[in-house]
């Protein structure tokens, strides 16, 4: 067992834990953070997806001592003083979700897209998806979640020029 | 509900779903609860012919005896105005708890944000067999709009001795009962403060007219979906309670293997570490999810385990058990006319075989649960479809009154027909037991591709007869193993033979989505489409020709003009197929258009159009969310889904090695729904899926000439076929 010291939405947390132990072990049993799922622990599915210095990444294959040091967001910090980010809030009116389980990871990984490529093309929306599952098949609705965003991006940038 | 559809479900239910209720379900502590309750209005919904008593077949009670009193549902409204719905069903991604919600707040005419459901907790809620069959629309939803109607008539009675005035002159609105001319308005909290009120109502209380509707009907979205894009909502596998101990079982390494010898010194070494070995199951749970894993990767387990047969010798095993006879099934069989003479007045003849492979679930969270013992009494949280089934399961397996037993579930990440059993449920009991604290035990990927249980796999025989201007004469289907389950055509066939041949299954295999309708459809659709390829008749016009149901023919009507059926080329790198059917209650039909690359043999489903009709619709955005679901995950199905096996042994038990749909196998997706206002409201989660496979094939073969009549059709993509087919043309 060893101290780590993880930034996690912008806040320092220290936890006791084998520094080999998933990024994902870490975030749920020990941060009872549990937006985060396991789905696969293969990388595979996407449903563990966080962001590290932007990226998303598969938090079930991360040790969580090479996330030390690095700034780490997960779904609990999306939300911004209790208000929904607008790609949340796209999800949900997009109906954009069955069960549900999947949708912390597609956010993470949307939002990993959004922020780099604010208005991507439907190739790289399922590019960037790709490793992300769904098994109720909401698909269409996610990515038409995505280009919501990707559209008010196109507007507001035109509002600008 | 035609005479039909209750035929069916029982005929289906009675090979993979139903799994015998109680004989006896003692429902009076409903009493007991409403004790518990602070006070307010409860509106309790009496069944008129209780589920148990109808399906557990006749005989078990004198002729003429009152049939018991079942109550299908509960509804409280507090002393604050809050109102509370109780019922058995669970929410596994399929929107009840939206859907439902909807029509509580139509008949309270209250907001959809002052209404909470507690679903699937069996201290709490009313007995219920299971979420399954599409039975939720038909059979919940009109229970809790009668729970609903009853309580806002109360209401208005309660308003009216308040007020002094005549019951009508009150009208109720946005949660509040009001006397218009007065202007004087009274809350749901206000009348009934101080009530202790308790209603039993029957089926037969007046409901809405569909016609009149303003919250059911319309687009709402999933009223906990703030808790699902934020991440908060706790699904099973996220519970934590205080001192919770992580558990982990050790596996057998293939199926049917008896444990020889166990050695757990190492494993038990481990500070904290607690090993169970009770009979052939063994787990440990520990204070860490790792050191669990840890534990259990040290315990050395030697098995014993039987010679079991291979996915690749499957079909010939599933024919050849059937020809040793196995007795059932008769009550799926159906004949009319005579085959051998409408085959003796067919034009051509027909026989074709057709193969389903075994496919996982895979639902994104693996089963988990979480036990704890207090008392002498189990409290498990588990993600399953029958949370009563799931606390018989418990209390047999541990030998306690399941008066001792709760069962919670919380809204769960999918099912998909595949939990309805209690295995986690159980294992994570066994552990707490032992340890004295609780503990939670969530399956791996791998142990959920594996330990969980399969749709079963299957081989279908079809034997037909068309004249030259499309009518079928005759229909013979033999179906080995896959079920029943829209067995029989909804075609106007004069002469057929159905039958189903229950097999041995080597797998585990149980409920899926549609269960066997999409064997069964896929088998029929293709055949049918094979028929007119050999009467050069177009595939819709056959299907019409053969019709005589208007439900059905409207929809694929409607299918057929959205797509734009016979309007577009066909060519060697781009086909169109259509297919239809019927099962709960919902009619479908499905025209997909492929684009086949014939040098790498990569197909892509490149537009799909499906037309649905299940009677009155309730939520058109969420009905349309069903439909697509349906649609996408029956692409896997179709072309890639199939867990290979060897010796008892799963040999692609991951997303690495079992290819589910992703992204890019989305197709350009059209929904059109059939709102048929004048009809009640039929399930809609599992029959959209059927039609999807049977259109894919017939689109492959209109490109490439190439018939696919397995499932899944292309697991490595058609270059083999394409290749041989160009051989043969040499």
């Amino acid at each position: 067992m060893k101290a780590l010291e993880l930034q996690i939405n912008g806040k320092k947390y220290r936890v006791e834990t084998e520094p080999d132990s998933s990024l994902l072990a870490v975030l749920r049993d020990d941060l009872d953070m549990t937006g985060t799922k396991y789905g696969c622990g293969e990388g595979q599915c996407g449903a563990c997806t966080v962001l590290i210095d932007g990226n998303p990444v598969r938090s079930c294959l991360v040790e969580a001592g090479n996330a030390a040091g690095k700034q780490i967001t997960t779904i609990e910090g999306i939300e911004q003083n209790g208000r929904l980010h607008p790609l949340q809030q796209a999800f949900i009116e997009a109906g954009a979700m069955q069960c549900g389980y999947c949708i912390p990871g597609m956010i993470m990984s949307a939002q990993g897209l959004l922020k780099k490529n604010p208005r991507p093309t439907e190739q790289e929306i399922i590019r960037a998806m790709e490793g992300n599952i769904c098994r109720c098949g909401t698909h269409p609705r996610i990515a038409e979640a995505i280009r919501r965003i990707a559209r008010s991006s196109g507007a507001r940038k035109g509002g600008a020029r | 509900m035609s005479d039909r559809l209750a035929d069916e479900i029982l005929l289906e239910a009675e090979r993979y779903e139903l799994q015998e209720g109680p004989l006896y379900n003692f429902e009076l502590a409903r009493r007991e609860f409403f004790k518990a309750l602070s006070g307010g209005i409860l509106v309790a919904c009496a069944l008129a012919r209780p589920l148990l008593a109808q399906e557990s077949g006749g005989g078990r009670r004198p002729a003429g005896a009152p049939a018991p009193q079942e109550i299908g549902a509960w509804l409280h409204i507090a002393e604050d105005g809050a109102v509370t719905v109780y019922t058995g069903k669970v929410e596994v991604g399929q929107e009840i708890r939206t859907s439902l919600t909807q029509v509580v707040a139509e008949e309270l005419r209250a907001p959809i944000s002052s209404i909470r459901l507690v679903m699937g907790d069996t201290d709490l809620t009313p007995y219920d067999m299971g979420t399954f069959g599409s039975m939720t629309t038909p059979r919940m939803s009109p229970q809790l709009r009668k729970a609903a109607a009853a309580a806002r008539e109360l209401l208005i009675e309660l308003a009216a001795e308040q007020l002094k005035v005549e019951p009508g002159a009150l009208a109720v609105l946005d949660g509040k009962v009001a006397h218009a001319p007065t202007k004087r308005t009274l809350s749901f909290g206000q009348l009934t403060r101080g009530q202790k009120l308790m209603k039993t109502i029957g089926e037969n209380a007046p409901l809405t007219p569909v016609k009149d509707w303003k919250i059911a009907g319309t687009t709402i979205h999933k009223v906990n979906g703030r808790e699902i894009v934020t991440g908060k909502h706790r699904y099973t596998s996220d519970i934590k309670l205080p001192g919770m101990l992580y558990g982990k079982i050790v596996r057998a390494p293939a199926f049917d293997s008896a444990l020889v010898s166990v050695d757990a010194r190492e494993a038990e070494k481990s500070e904290g570490v607690i090993v169970v070995r009770d009979g052939d199951f063994i787990g440990v749970a520990a204070p860490s999810a790792r050191r669990a894993s840890q534990a259990a990767a040290a315990i050395r387990a030697e098995w014993k385990t039987a010679p079991q047969i291979s996915s690749s010798e499957l079909f010939d095993y599933m024919k050849k058990q059937a020809a040793d006879g196995q007795p059932g099934g008769s009550r799926s069989n159906y004949s009319a006319g005579s085959v051998a003479e409408g085959l003796a007045s067919a034009a051509h003849k027909l026989e074709r075989a057709y193969t389903i492979a075994y496919i996982a679930h895979a639902p994104m969270e693996p089963r988990a649960a979480v036990a704890e013992w207090k008392d002498g009494k189990l409290t498990v949280w588990t993600g399953t479809q029958r949370p009563f089934g799931v606390r018989g399961e418990l209390a047999t397996a541990f030998r306690i009154p399941e008066a001792q037993v709760r069962v919670i579930v919380p809204d769960t990440g999918s099912g998909y027909g595949g939990k309805h059993t209690g295995e986690v449920a159980v294992e994570a009991a066994r552990l707490a037991k032992a340890a004295g604290k609780p503990v939670k035990v969530v399956w791996s990927r791998e142990e959920e591709f594996t330990w969980a249980y399969f749709r079963p796999a299957g081989v279908i025989e079809v034997k037909s007869g068309v004249r030259g201007d499309g009518a079928i004469t005759a229909w013979e289907f033999h179906n080995y193993n896959s079920g029943a389950s829209a067995i029989r055509p909804i075609y106007a066939f004069a002469n057929q033979e159905i039958r189903f041949h229950p097999v041995r299954s080597p797998l585990r295999q149980g409920s899926y989505r549609g269960l066997a309708a999409t064997a069964n459809h896929f088998a029929r659709e293709v055949h049918i489409d094979e028929l007119a390829e050999i009467i050069s008749m177009d595939p819709l016009e056959i299907r019409l020709k053969n019709l005589k149901d208007e439900r059905m023919r409207a929809v694929l009507e409607a299918a057929a003009r959205a797509f734009g059926w016979g309007k577009a080329q066909r060519s060697a790198e781009r086909g169109f197929g259509i297919a239809g059917g019927f099962e709960k209650g919902g009619y479908v039909a499905t025209c997909a258009e492929v684009s086949v690359d014939r040098a790498s043999g990569k197909v892509k489903i490149a537009r799909v159009v499906t037309a649905f009709e299940c009677g009155a619709v309730v939520n058109p955005d969420g009905l349309k969310n069903q439909i697509e679901g349906a649609i996408i995950q029956g692409i896997g199905g179709a072309l890639f889904e199939a867990i290979e096996f060897a010796n008892g042994r799963v040999l692609n038990p991951r997303f690495s090695r079992y290819r589910v749909p992703r992204f890019s196998d989305l197709p350009v997706l059209e929904t059109v729904l059939v709102d048929r206002k004048d009809l009640p409201s039929a399930g809609a989660g599992e029959t959209p899926i059927v039609a999807l496979a049977p259109a894919v094939s017939n689109a492959i073969f209109n490109a490439t000439g190439i018939r696919l009549r397995s499932l899944p059709m292309i697991p490595s993509g058609l270059k083999p076929e394409l290749t041989s087919e160009e051989n043969k043309s040499k």
